[in-house]
């Protein structure tokens, strides 16, 4: 039937065509999505553009930390320890995208499963499985973390899988409250009357119809997740040498803060950028995948 | 003799609602109370009320969606328990439904012959290779779609098309009893026409069983040959079409058939409303249990009796049943 | 073409601007309201017959326009400023909508709502409000209304929600109730009440437009009657003769595929083929072309223009027969 504005007009392609469309025509979204692109890039392909490697200390410099300049090579500085900065930003970008690409996948993969199941199956099983979500929601999470890496050493798996590990919680209350209304709609009743059994029904129904907000919320805790590893950074206790990230090339360029401010420049511009761009994909993300056509 | 198919007994839905206050008693809200029915292989029967008579929730209750506090339901002579899983599998299979909502009854993730392929899998077991595809397109035509349209999403079509993919979704794997819960009524008028004729249609090709559920009663009239009148949870009136529609004895049912206008403005300029209060002319919901009939508040004939006893389904000839303690008083034609 | 018309629409169109285009969801309308005169607009989906009405009186959501003349007792609303705008619309005009529990809020008490209406335009004071709420509900024949007063929408049922809605609309005593399809959510016993108010209102001098797809509430209420389809009026008529002897294809087809209670069972329901156009879809020539059982060659290339004759009207090349325009 029409709806209230006359806009419901046939399309081609399904919903996912729909967005891609909408999104397309967002254009602070399209250009986040090209600085996030042209930053993963860079990530990549910088350190294998610059002649240094990563932890090659470069002797020939008097002082060791030297500002940025064109005829070494050294783009963007080097640190105290004669480091090629270029090479450890850039290095430290992947570390922090990688970091935060996979706790955020096992968020996902964790919070969809135990949100869908809680919210579509509902009654006792949703009451037991929600209270341990509002349990470990009231944990000190900073402590939480910080007593894992303190105990079982700062390994980055350890680091990925610590974030995850709370990180689902959020996801696994989204997609409860989403499930919850998807309960009710007519399909999953038809569903029910093929004798389909609630796992299949959660899978082939729920999950799908859900994933529109878990992108959205996914890119989203992807920028808090770099902020998080970037304040552990902070804090000493981030990835370890001779692996960097750009929490830790953050924290040792604000100690250098006076002498040496190239050597915070770099890290913090790239991480600016990076969580900016990442926010702005996000809020795009939400607006295209949003079923109600405006 | 044709086949009981569906056989209801005594059926009570009850739902929960709040206390009163703290630790008061629980109060609940009988949506379906004591239901009686039946339908037999290859008849139609059409289920009418109000808002608030419980029709959905019967037809949920019948699907097994819904876990009923009292009655039975058998299919097929066999009882229907929830906790018997290949009893219930028979039963889905033959037992199938058709929504209101044609867009929301489709996931609208995937595409309508995927709809439709996942119903024949899931209630026939993997098929053939290539076998699949072809009973799906053969279900899409028999219910006048293109096959083409199966890689269609249910957005990319309109409320008529849906439906229509909804009931190739119901009826792939050849049911003997199809629940329709107000099928027609969120279509246009042209499309409704067209989705009765084919509901009629399969009927005849298949001997399929309709329960009809409608609060249109011009539909029901043209559809089923069996009508049940529910009001508040209770069956009121059953009867045949030509009896609940020339003659309805029940006080509800006269109200019900008064009030419906006719597309004839000599007949339709008469005041809407024959022989109902005023009062609160509202059907409340079923939340205290009425010791008298529940029909009372609205009705015109009411008297002492009424308030203090339920009346029971009598027979008053011919196969029909009515709830009425006065029924034998009440002037009969229309 | 009266100029004593309370409401006179001319060629007003409202189109929609979407990703995919202009949608033209109401093409080149021309209407009239008289005083006292209930008119019947009657229309599947996307005919246009809700987006002519919002577009009348600025109501229409952010990327719709609309062109074209629409007076309101001699006083233009199309482009009006804000200010005249509103001073009609709301005290001369008011709209009721399809479903009750929209249109009420849903934290404040049915008596606050009703008073809000006058006493926001300084119309009354607060005690001649309460006085005149209670009127109203009364005029809806609201049961209790007293008590109604103090309760919130969701303790009222549908059909008490939309005399509600009804009594808002009579506050401020307007000239011109417009109500898309007031009856089709409500319960068939209900709708009969609601309908005998709107009665009595239109029999009190009010003007009454009604926008439905139910032939049956038409009937009972209408006394001129407008056709739409995929934008346009195909065909308008005093109700009688409509019913009586339709002229445009659609109005006539229409009519047979209704079911009904008082005439003798068919085998089949005389349906129409195929679907109501999306809106907007555009179309050469006639667009019921493609759905009509006497479609020529003319109707698909060339669009009918609505000719009059007496109080009739019809756009269609080859009109039924047994009426004024039968060729």
């Amino acid at each position: 039937m029409a709806g209230s504005t006359p806009a419901s007009v046939m399309t081609d392609g399904g919903l996912w065509a729909d967005a891609r469309r909408r999104l397309r025509g967002n254009r602070a979204a399209v250009a986040a999505a090209v600085v996030v692109v042209l930053l993963v890039l860079a990530a990549l392909l910088g350190p294998l553009v610059s002649p240094y490697a990563l932890d090659h200390v470069d002797w020939t410099l008097s002082p060791l930390a030297s500002p940025p300049s064109l005829e070494d090579a050294h783009w963007f500085g080097t640190d105290s320890n004669g480091r090629d900065l270029f090479v450890r930003v850039w290095s430290g970008t992947q570390v922090s995208l990688l970091v935060a690409l996979l706790a955020t996948a096992v968020s996902v993969v964790i919070g969809v499963a135990w949100g869908a199941t809680a919210g579509y199956v509902g009654g006792r099983l949703d009451g037991w499985m929600m209270r341990v979500v509002d349990v470990l929601y009231a944990l000190p999470y900073m402590f939480f973390v910080i007593i894992l890496t303190v105990v079982f050493g700062r390994s980055l798996w350890l680091i990925f899988l610590a974030i995850g590990a709370v990180g689902w919680l959020t996801m696994a209350r989204i997609v409860r409250g989403q499930a919850l209304a998807l309960r009710q709609r007519e399909f999953v009743a038809a569903a029910v009357t093929l004798g389909l059994p609630a796992h299949r029904i959660i899978a082939r129904h729920i999950v799908p119809n859900v994933l529109g907000t878990v992108i959205v919320y996914a890119t989203l805790t992807v920028p808090q997740v770099i902020l998080f590893e970037s304040f552990l950074s902070f804090l000493g206790l981030g990835v370890q040498e001779p692996l960097t990230s750009l929490g830790r090339l953050v924290a040792e360029g604000a100690l250098e803060m006076e002498t040496a401010p190239w050597q915070l420049l770099a890290p913090s511009v790239v991480l600016a950028t990076l969580l900016l761009a990442l926010n702005f994909l996000g809020d795009g993300l939400r607006d295209a995948l949003d079923p109600r056509q405006g | 003799m044709r086949e009981q198919l569906l056989k209801v007994r005594g059926l009570t839905v009850r739902f929960p609602m709040r206390r009163e206050g703290l630790i008061g008693p629980r109060r609940w809200l009988t949506a379906v109370d004591a239901v009686d029915l039946e339908v037999a292989a290859g008849q139609s029967v059409g289920i009418v009320g109000e808002s608030g008579c419980g029709k959905s929730t019967l037809a949920r209750a019948i699907l097994a969606l819904v876990v009923p506090q009292g009655g039975t339901i058998e299919w097929r002579g066999q009882s229907m328990r929830l906790d018997d899983a290949a009893a219930l599998k028979q039963m889905r299979r033959e037992l199938q439904v058709v929504f209101q909502d044609p867009v929301g009854s489709l996931d609208p993730r995937m595409t309508i012959g995927e709809s439709v392929a996942e119903a024949l899998l899931a209630l026939q077991g993997p098929q053939a290779p290539g076998a699949a595809a072809t009973r799906v397109a053969a279900s899409l035509r028999e219910v006048g779609l293109d096959p083409a349209l199966a890689t269609r999403y249910p957005h990319e079509l309109s409320g008529g098309q849906c439906q229509r993919a909804a009931i190739a979704r119901a009826i792939v794997a050849r049911p003997r009893l199809l629940v329709c819960d107000e099928a027609v009524s969120a279509l246009d008028v042209s499309v409704q026409a067209q989705i009765v004729n084919l509901l009629d249609e399969l009927r005849q090709r298949h001997g399929l069983a309709l329960l009809f559920i409608s609060h249109n009663l011009a539909v029901v009239r043209h559809l089923c040959d069996e009508v049940v009148v529910l009001y508040l949870g209770r069956v009121v009136e059953r009867a045949s079409r030509e009896q609940i529609f020339a003659a309805p004895r029940h006080p509800y049912t006269r109200a019900l058939l008064a009030a419906v206008p006719h597309p004839d403005p000599a007949q339709a300029a008469r005041t809407g409303l024959v022989a109902m209060r005023e009062v609160d002319a509202v059907p409340q919901s079923a939340t205290a249990a009425v010791p008298g009939c529940a029909y009372l508040p609205r009705c015109p004939f009411a008297e002492s009796n009424c308030r203090t006893q339920a009346p029971r389904l009598e027979d008053a000839g011919g196969g029909q049943l009515i709830a009425c303690h006065r029924w034998r008083e009440l002037p009969v034609a229309r | 073409m009266t100029s004593d018309a309370l409401l006179a629409v001319r060629d007003l169109s409202v189109e929609f601007a979407t990703p995919r285009g202009v949608v033209r969801a109401v093409r080149e309308v021309t209407l009239e309201v008289r005083r006292g005169e209930c008119l019947a607009i009657v229309g599947e989906s996307g005919s246009g017959k809700s987006q002519l009405f919002l577009g009348s009186f600025g109501l229409l959501a952010a990327r719709g326009s609309a062109r074209g003349s629409v007076r309101f007792d001699g006083q233009q609303l199309l482009g009006a400023d804000p200010g005249p705008l509103r001073s009609v619309r709301g005290t001369r005009v008011a709209m009721v909508f399809q479903d009750p529990m929209n249109s009420l809020t849903p934290h404040l008490t049915i008596g606050r709502q009703l008073t809000e209406v006058v006493l926001d335009r300084d119309l009354l004071g607060p005690q001649e409000a309460r006085a005149r709420s209670l009127e109203a509900l009364r005029a809806v024949r609201m049961p209790d209304p007293a008590a109604r007063l103090r309760q919130y929408p969701h303790e009222l049922s549908g059909g008490q929600r939309q005399r509600a809605v009804l009594a808002m609309a009579l506050m401020t005593e307007p000239d011109l109730i417009v109500a898309d399809e007031p009856t089709t959510a409500l319960d068939v016993t209900v709708q009969a009440q609601v309908l005998d108010v709107l009665r009595e209102a239109r029999d009190r001098g009010l003007a009454l437009v009604l926008i439905t797809h139910d032939l049956g509430v038409v009937a009972g209420i209408a006394d001129r009657v407008a056709v739409m389809y995929s934008g346009r009026i195909v065909e308008s008529a005093p109700v009688r003769e409509l019913f009586a002897a339709p002229a445009h294809p659609y109005t006539a087809a229409l009519l047979r595929s209704v079911p009904r209670l008082d005439t003798p069972l068919a085998d089949r329901l005389a349906s129409i083929e195929g679907q109501p156009p999306h809106p907007g879809e555009e179309r050469p020539g006639c667009a019921f072309a493609p759905r009509c059982p006497s479609a020529m060659e003319a109707c698909r290339s060339s669009l009918p223009r609505l000719r009059s004759a007496g109080d009739r009207s019809v756009a269609c090349h080859l009109p039924c027969a047994g009426t004024a325009f039968a060729p």
